[in-house]
């Protein structure tokens, strides 16, 4: 019996230390892998075949799939996509950055971008991008995001804009015209009172996230740069959210409310069903994200123009995802292959445009899936007017979007609390976005 | 066939035959067997309690960024850091608040509950039932069903007439403990139930005999010898209190004003919520546990001073 055991356990022994050397070797032959991308840099990369994966957050799922099957399609080279659900992705991206073990590429929310990119996720590209013979055409706002110190290390992945979207059949019954949405921040104001005069029931004038520091981030900033203001230094590091223009915007919005023009439940509105409301055919006009502007369509004659700053202007925050090769990476020249198609106009008109979404590159912006639909048209345009921007600020999320932000105490207290405390609430921002 | 004396007898009887070597006193065996039992629960607590604790207190005691990794030891710093932030104190204090409110209202309804469906009848079968289903529920699924029928747009419940259930702190507060006590009072009534059905029915009878009313029996037989399950309830309640974030991550995202941030969710916010600080996180999550150990081990102590 005993002899027995032994023997067992010899064989278990020995079969243990054969799976640990075979480990050990696999380990090895991962170790001696160098990256692919020590050859010369060229426009197009590597095409042999490589298995990539790639990140994306949820609500970019419809592009980044559509993507990524139109490039396996066409392509030796696979890529493996990841959806992450949006609260868990810095979290996962952070496990994976301490571990060593990003994907080859990953898309990352615009806004956090400058503070990956100084903590050191992703690969400079700066050479590559500089071989694309449209370089210059990019969104320049998701480029400067991605730069640091001269060096790029991101490309726009898919651009989500804030548009104003109104709702036309509640125009024609409230006597508006519904060809023309607000071009003021005043027009906006009324547009949304007459619509609201309608006393439908269940039917509002407008709506916001009143308890969503990021969704006010992505609607309220370009009401100031529309109206020729700055809500930060050019550094990201002093809020000037205490501005006239930004005075008038949040005015504008107590006045809605005191008003009861501002749909029920914007006071505790979180973002998780901030544009359910529009989509129900209950809101007259409100900011909105382009992105769904296909989704919002299915079920209201939408109207869209730009967002307008207070005597006039047109700007836009040109958010979204840009998308890098991770410092893990050890296929960059595959990676770069995937993200200069990306860029291309097969990626850029044939799946990007024709799925509703906007083009990232300026040249391409008249294309003939914007020529069909005037309102793909004016997004495409207002993405590339000076006055949108993609503001660049380390703390970003911190000052902002986090639901604990300082922004978020400021903007409640300009439309539902104590107007007085801007000064105070401003100087707050401030203090995060210096730390 | 007849047994062969070497298989029969005792080793000590085989030494002497002659036949072959002793074997090894059994006495060991039972302390291998018991280690083999055990090593697959201890691998499993070795790999997910004790590794990651010590980690958490590895970092609680370094300068840990979320990207930027372990970049030195800096003690005490990320303690004093973490009491500093301005959301701490309110934390603390939403966090009591909420852990005392909800403890009082789930003890008392869960207590009324199982009193109510102590006696085993078919309609009281179903209402048991009917008491424990929202328990199978997840807590993420439960926190999201209630968003919906909170949300002005979507909630059937207009008819309570009642303007916005998450849009002041108080409100907030209230609609978040009602979930909870929607979601765990069957869970804790169950555990009260059990300690009823232990209760010896001579007790009561005893009681009756004495002289004794309903009300009497309740307080001097009935609660008296329920204290171990009400202890049980108490310390389950205010642990999961205490260490509340799913529902309010949901319902409220910690407002409206920052009012229903509970520590936990300042934990959150430290390492994920755009200050990606590992290390103020973890420091902030070793004094949630030093509190919860200190609350708990004067709940045993009382416990136990009464039992004595």
């Amino acid at each position: 019996m005993r002899t027995r055991i032994s023997r067992g356990a010899r064989r278990a022994v020995a079969a243990i230390a054969a799976l640990g050397l075979v480990a050990a070797m696999a380990a090895c032959g991962s170790d001696d892998e160098t990256p692919s991308g020590s050859g010369a840099v060229t426009a197009e990369g590597v095409d042999d075949g490589a298995e990539l994966a790639l990140w994306t957050r949820a609500p970019l799922e419809l592009q980044a799939k559509a993507l990524v099957d139109a490039y396996n399609k066409s392509h030796k080279n696979q890529v493996k996509l990841t959806i992450v659900p949006n609260d868990d992705y810095v979290a996962k991206v952070g496990a994976a950055a301490g571990s060593g073990d990003l994907p080859d590429l990953f898309a990352a929310d615009i806004v956090y971008v400058p503070n990956w990119t100084k903590a050191g996720l992703f690969s400079d590209i700066t050479e590559h991008i500089g071989k694309l013979p449209y370089a210059d055409k990019l969104n320049q706002g998701h480029i400067s995001a991605g730069t640091r110190d001269g060096a790029k290390y991101v490309l726009p992945f898919v651009l989500d804009l804030s548009v104003i979207f109104y709702n036309k059949d509640l125009y024609r019954e409230a006597g508006l015209d519904p060809e023309k949405g607000p071009t003021t921040l005043e027009e906006f104001k009324q547009q949304a009172l007459a619509v609201q005069k309608l006393n439908k029931p269940g039917t509002y004038g407008t709506y916001f996230g009143g308890n969503c520091g990021g969704c006010n981030v992505f609607t309220w900033f370009p009401m100031v740069w529309a109206s020729g203001e700055e809500v930060m230094n050019p550094e990201g590091t002093k809020s000037l959210l205490d501005g006239p223009a930004a005075q008038k915007v949040y005015a504008t919005w107590r006045e809605l409310n005191a008003a009861g023009a501002i749909a029920p439940g914007a006071k505790d509105e979180t973002g998780a069903t901030w544009v359910a409301a529009f989509q129900e055919g209950k809101v007259g006009v409100m900011p909105y994200p382009a992105t769904l502007l296909a989704t919002a369509a299915k079920t209201v004659d939408v109207g869209l123009v730009p967002i307008p700053g207070v005597s006039g202007g047109a700007s836009t925050f040109v958010g979204g995802d840009g998308i890098g090769i991770s410092k893990d990476s050890k296929k960059n020249a595959q990676a770069w292959n995937f993200l200069s198609w990306l860029t291309s106009e097969a990626a850029q008109v044939d799946v990007l445009a024709a799925g509703n979404s906007t083009v990232s590159r300026t040249d391409l912006a008249d294309n003939k899936y914007s020529a069909k639909d005037p309102r793909v048209a004016t997004v495409n345009k207002v993405a590339a007017s000076p006055q949108s921007k993609t503001p660049v600020a380390l703390n970003f999320q911190q000052a902002f979007n986090a639901p604990t932000s300082p922004w978020v105490s400021l903007l409640r207290n300009q439309v539902y609390g104590d107007q007085q405390k801007l000064a105070d609430d401003n100087a707050a921002v401030t203090g995060v976005l210096g730390q | 066939m007849s047994p062969t004396p070497t298989l029969a007898a005792p080793p000590g009887d085989v030494a002497r035959e002659g036949g072959r070597r002793p074997r090894r006193p059994l006495r060991r065996s039972p302390a291998l067997t018991g280690w083999a039992y055990a090593a697959p629960t201890a691998i499993f607590v070795l790999i997910f309690f004790v590794v990651p604790f010590l980690l958490v207190g590895r970092m609680s005691v370094s300068d840990w960024g979320l990207f930027a990794g372990n970049r030195g030891w800096n003690a005490p710093e990320n303690f004093t850091s973490a009491m500093d932030d301005r959301m701490f104190w309110p934390a603390v204090w939403f966090t009591l608040k909420y852990t005392v409110v909800t403890t009082v209202i789930l003890l008392g309804l869960s207590l009324g509950l199982a009193l109510i469906v102590q006696e085993s009848t078919r309609w009281n079968g179903l209402l048991r039932t009917a008491f424990l289903v929202p328990g199978a529920l997840g807590l993420a699924s439960a926190s999201l069903l209630f968003y919906a029928l909170y949300s002005p747009q979507a909630s059937p419940l207009g008819f309570l007439g009642i303007d916005s259930f998450l849009g002041t702190p108080s409100a907030a507060l209230w609609s978040t403990v009602a979930l909870i006590v929607w979601r765990f009072a069957g869970f804790y009534m169950l555990l009260v139930l059990v300690g009823l059905q232990g209760i010896s029915g001579d007790v009561y009878e005893a009681a009756r005999l004495d002289g004794a009313g309903r009300w009497q029996v309740f307080r001097y037989v009935t609660l008296p010898l329920l204290r171990p399950s009400l202890a049980l309830c108490t310390i389950l309640c205010v642990t999961g209190s205490m260490l509340a974030f799913d529902q309010f991550y949901i319902l409220t995202k910690g407002g409206p004003d920052n009012s229903t941030v509970t520590i936990v969710q300042l934990v959150y916010n430290m390492a994920f919520g755009g200050q990606n600080d590992l290390g103020r996180a973890a420091a902030l999550s070793i004094l949630v546990l030093v509190a919860l150990l200190v609350v708990n081990a004067l709940q045993f102590r009382n416990l136990r001073g009464r039992e004595g």
